[in-house]
């Protein structure tokens, strides 16, 4: 049994809206092992985005425990919750989410200066990371000047300034066409093979299907299945 | 910390044109504020230095009428040597002149003018008392001393050629009253312009070409306790209300003291500063108001900026940091640009006063401390706008912030 690096105990996300509650998520519970590449699966609706930003430390859960290398995180400050998000997580969001003032590199820098890392090393940091995603032509573009699939790439760039334990992609191919979506997720596979855990939302079962190690399916806030691969078939637990 | 600056320049270097609008109300307050007491400063010289003849300890005794305009106009009762005498009998009087002050026909390479013409004192203590009150500093030639007959000194305006059409030097003879006199001297350029236009001549020269018999047009008194002036000045009205027999509120003369002019000067001073203080405050509340709306539209504008920094490990107060600079930003370009532009008004209206007045006394004067001072009151009001709109971008949750 390898390490667990995400835990999830009887999770609930409720929104009140007026008289009705909204359970975005419900009882949810998981673990998720160091290493995996998870990809969460569920029509739309089902708390997805709700579960990763929950795992991400960028909302609080209603109810239940969320526990990041084994700290609980469910009660933090958001103080405590931004320390935790610039040093151990990177996001990739479906709308790339660049900051459109900024270059390319000033982007992949954005986080390292938040951890008061001083120029001349977030400079050469982010030099990099855009060598690795192949833009190391693309440095001073801002993202305007750049393709969608470009932007993504900026964006794994950026989620991995901080050398994160962790990647959270929201439907990182969700605005790209098959071959660009296909490129990003080679990336998060290499990536995933030195060791970084991924935990990916997508519509797409033929993607999820040949990327992740786990599927996890979610209907209506609450878990529906858990689908582990063996090989090149895959096993529901 | 450097970097956040970086960060906050950044984002105002993407502002499009209708933000930096805003700031338009720091620009003309700070611009009002610099304008003014730049000028005001000058306006304050120009104005003490025409009564620089007021000093602490020296008190004015005119007959009621000739106040500061020219005399001999109204049959009013003139100061005469009998009042002198009667004002020498107040104890604490360390100094007394009687002067003589009187418009004159002068000619010169057959130009006629008329101009002010101040009596020399006949005795040495006198003469100089007068060279010291108004400070006069002869440029060319020499002073006019006392006893000195047939000989004039000139202000600076006189024998320039801004009276008289043709210069007049050191040597020449000028006409008055249709009697030759011999310019010695020329007075150094002062403040005042009534001692730039004036003729300066011995008090018996003056008394003969006028046919003036027992009359003083100002007596100056200096006293020798300046604590004691104003007790002083109400004696002098005493001893001349009852040697005149008069009631009191009927005199005829009048007994100024430096207090009641420079006050009334520092009234107009004030109302002048009051005004001013409340258009520059006006102009930068409504610029405060103008950097709070822009920074609050910034910040809905940019909830997703906000929301994708602290997704990449932004706390709160990195947040807060980078949009108060921001807004201070916005201040310190609105106090350049006003500092900037006000100095120039005051120039500008310096130049023109100047010109249209011909003369050289509304001076600007620019200080580096002002400058700074009002530069640094831009940025603060920029802070302090920008705090609440700030402080609100600071809050937002990351989730709510990413949601588009
Ligand atoms: N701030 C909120 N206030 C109220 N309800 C919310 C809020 N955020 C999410 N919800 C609700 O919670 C439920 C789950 O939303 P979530 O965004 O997690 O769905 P999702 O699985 O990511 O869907 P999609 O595939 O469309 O992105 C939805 O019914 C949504 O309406
Ligand atoms: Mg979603």
């Amino acid at each position: 049994m390898s390490e667990q690096i995400i835990k999830l105990k009887d999770v609930c996300k409720i929104y009140q809206m007026g008289e009705t509650e909204v359970k975005a998520l419900y009882n949810v519970s998981i673990d998720i092992e160091k290493g995996d590449f998870v990809a969460i699966m569920g029509p739309s609706g089902s708390g997805k985005s709700t579960g990763l930003n929950l795992v991400g430390s960028l909302d609080l859960p209603t109810l239940g425990n969320i526990y990041l290398d084994s700290q609980d995180i469910s009660h933090l400050t958001e103080s405590e919750l931004a320390q935790i998000r610039g040093q151990k997580i990177g996001f990739i969001f479906q709308q790339f989410n660049l900051i459109p003032n900024l270059t390319a590199k000033e982007n992949v820098m954005l986080p390292l200066l938040f951890q008061g890392i001083d120029k001349e090393e977030r400079e050469s940091r982010a030099e990099e990371l855009l060598n690795l995603v192949e833009l190391q032509d693309r440095m001073e573009h801002y993202p305007n000047q750049l393709s969608g699939g470009q932007q993504q790439r900026v964006a794994i760039a950026r989620a991995l300034a901080n050398n994160p334990e962790v990647i959270l992609a929201d439907e990182p191919t969700g605005n790209l066409d098959t071959k660009t979506g296909e490129k990003v997720l080679e990336f998060l596979n290499k990536l995933n093979e030195k060791g970084t855990t991924i935990i990916m939302v997508t519509h797409d079962q033929d993607l999820a299907k040949e990327h992740a190690k786990t599927i996890y399916s979610l209907k209506d806030g609450s878990l529906e299945g858990v689908y582990k691969r063996t090989g090149k078939s895959w096993k529901k637990l | 910390m450097k970097d956040y600056f970086l960060l906050a320049f950044n984002n105002l270097k993407h502002r499009g044109l209708r933000s930096w609008l805003t700031i338009l109300g720091i620009f003309i307050g700070i611009a009002a504020v610099v304008a003014l007491i730049s000028l005001g400063q000058g306006l304050k010289e120009a104005i003490t230095g025409q009564f620089s003849t007021l000093s602490a300890d020296r008190l004015v005794i005119t007959s009621a009428e000739t106040g500061f305009g020219p005399p001999g106009s109204t049959a009013v009762k003139k100061l005469t040597e009998r009042d002198l005498d009667v004002i020498k009998e107040v104890q604490g009087i360390e100094k007394i002149i009687s002067r003589l002050l009187r418009v004159v026909k002068a000619e010169y390479n057959n130009e006629l003018n008329f101009i002010f013409t101040a009596s020399i004192p006949n005795n040495k203590e006198g003469a100089e008392a007068v060279y010291e009150a108004f400070n006069l500093k002869v440029e060319k030639g020499k002073k006019l001393e006392a006893g000195v007959k047939g000989k004039v000194i000139l202000g600076s305006d006189i024998a320039s050629s801004n009276t008289f059409d043709k210069k007049i030097e050191v040597g020449k003879q000028i006409k008055i009253q249709d009697k030759d006199f011999e310019v010695i001297g020329i007075l150094k350029k002062s403040g005042s312009f009534q001692v730039n236009q004036v003729i300066l001549m011995n008090e018996e020269d003056m008394k003969d070409i006028l046919n003036i018999k027992d009359e003083i047009d100002i007596i100056a008194v200096q006293v020798s306790d300046k604590d004691r002036i104003e007790d002083m000045a109400e004696e002098i009205k005493r001893k001349l209300r009852q040697d005149r027999n008069q009631k009191e509120g009927e005199e005829d003369f009048s007994v100024q003291t430096p207090v009641q002019a420079l006050s009334a000067i520092n009234t107009i001073l004030n109302i002048i500063n009051l005004i001013v203080t409340g258009i520059a405050a006006i102009s930068l509340l409504i610029g405060g108001i103008g950097i709070a709306n822009t920074m609050f539209t910034s910040v809905l504008e940019r909830r997703k900026e906000i929301g994708i920094m602290k997704a990449v490990g932004a706390k709160n107060k990195d947040v807060l940091k980078i949009f108060v600079i921001e807004s201070g930003l916005l201040g310190l370009v609105g106090g350049i640009g006003g500092a900037l532009i006000g100095l120039s008004l005051a120039y500008l209206t310096s130049f023109s006063a100047n010109s249209a007045l011909n003369t050289d006394l509304f001076k600007v004067s620019p200080s580096v401390p002002l400058l700074v001072a009002s530069i640094l009151f831009a940025i603060i009001i920029g802070i302090i706008a920008g705090l609440i709109p700030s402080y609100q971008a600071s809050k937002l949750k990351p989730v709510d912030a990413l949601r588009q």
